[in-house]
């Protein structure tokens, strides 16, 4: 029944034209692995902004589900191979935010903990988008680095007509 | 003539000044507690340290040449800023920031927690970094 109103309310929210992305799935757009809209609130928090955009940028709540922010930020002590840990009570305030925020278009039932690991990132920067020798170049370096092809991803801006790709 | 005076006292209060950082204190705290032997932090051995690379990574692979350095994450290559207070004066003074960056920062490097000692030679190193 949630899964229905959910999938309702992605149908209702997402415009005519993004109709061409759906390539007839069933599951929603992208297989129901779609980002949230908006992928940023407009009352951010202080501790997601300063805590988790120290070594990287602050990923917007809206680019994963819920479940995927739990398992993410339970799992700090070894993330990404790197120590993350913060204090229980900080780990529970950005808990809260990055779930309340968290994708309102996500129906389908994975939680991947790697943000390019989603069927909506995969499409919107597959080969036929993005040329494979872009990501190698020295000022993107990883797929994780948003803000070097987004420049206001911080701003949770990425908006395809703002794109700039460094040579 | 008044500042004269002052940068005098300063200059001849500096020797004791030398081991007079809050945060560093309670590692010296901690550091005799771990040794009866421990005598005093050394800035030698903090830089050692520092440059001193066990497997992947030293503290200087993301932190620069110096403290004074301008940093780079190694993986995501978002920049650090200076370590050093005498270029960056918001460093070692939160003492929950620096032992929270301590612990993260030892488990990457060494795979293992730091002793007092070390974080106290760390710190008398970056702080000798004018």
């Amino acid at each position: 029944m949630k899964t229905a109103i959910v999938v309702a309310l992605a149908f209702a929210l997402s415009s005519p034209f993004a109709m061409a992305d759906d390539h007839g799935d069933h599951g929603g757009k992208y297989g129901g692995e779609n980002r949230g809209k908006p992928v940023l609130p407009a009352q951010t928090n202080a501790k997601w902004q300063q805590e988790c955009g120290s070594c990287h940028m602050a990923f917007a709540p809206g680019l994963l589900p819920a479940e995927s922010w739990r398992k993410l930020m339970s799992g700090l002590d070894k993330h990404f191979g790197a120590d993350a840990t913060l204090t229980a009570q900080e780990n529970k305030e950005i808990t809260d935010f990055l779930v309340k925020h968290a994708s309102n278009r996500w129906s389908a039932a994975s939680a991947p903990t790697r943000i390019t690991e989603s069927a909506w990132f995969q499409r919107k920067h597959d080969g036929h988008e993005i040329s494979p020798a872009v990501w190698k170049r020295a000022a993107v370096k990883s797929r994780a680095n948003c803000l070097a092809c987004h420049p206001d991803a911080n701003q949770g801006d990425f908006n395809e007509h703002r794109i700039s790709i460094p040579k | 003539m008044n500042k004269l005076l002052i940068s005098a006292a300063l200059a001849l209060s500096l020797p004791l000044c030398a081991g007079a950082h809050p945060i560093q204190d309670s590692y010296r705290a901690a550091a005799k507690q771990e040794n009866p032997a421990f005598k005093d932090f050394s800035a030698q051995r903090g830089q050692a340290f520092y440059n001193a690379k066990t497997g992947e990574a030293a503290c200087a692979t993301c932190h620069g040449d110096t403290p004074k350095s301008q940093g780079k994450h190694a993986k995501t290559g978002k920049e650090i800023l200076p370590l050093a207070p005498s270029v960056n004066p918001e460093r070692f003074s939160d003492a929950a920031k620096v032992e929270k960056w301590f612990k993260r920062n030892c488990n990457d490097v060494l795979s293992r927690a730091c002793s007092a000692q070390e974080k106290g030679d760390f710190m008398a190193y970056v702080l000798s970094v004018k």
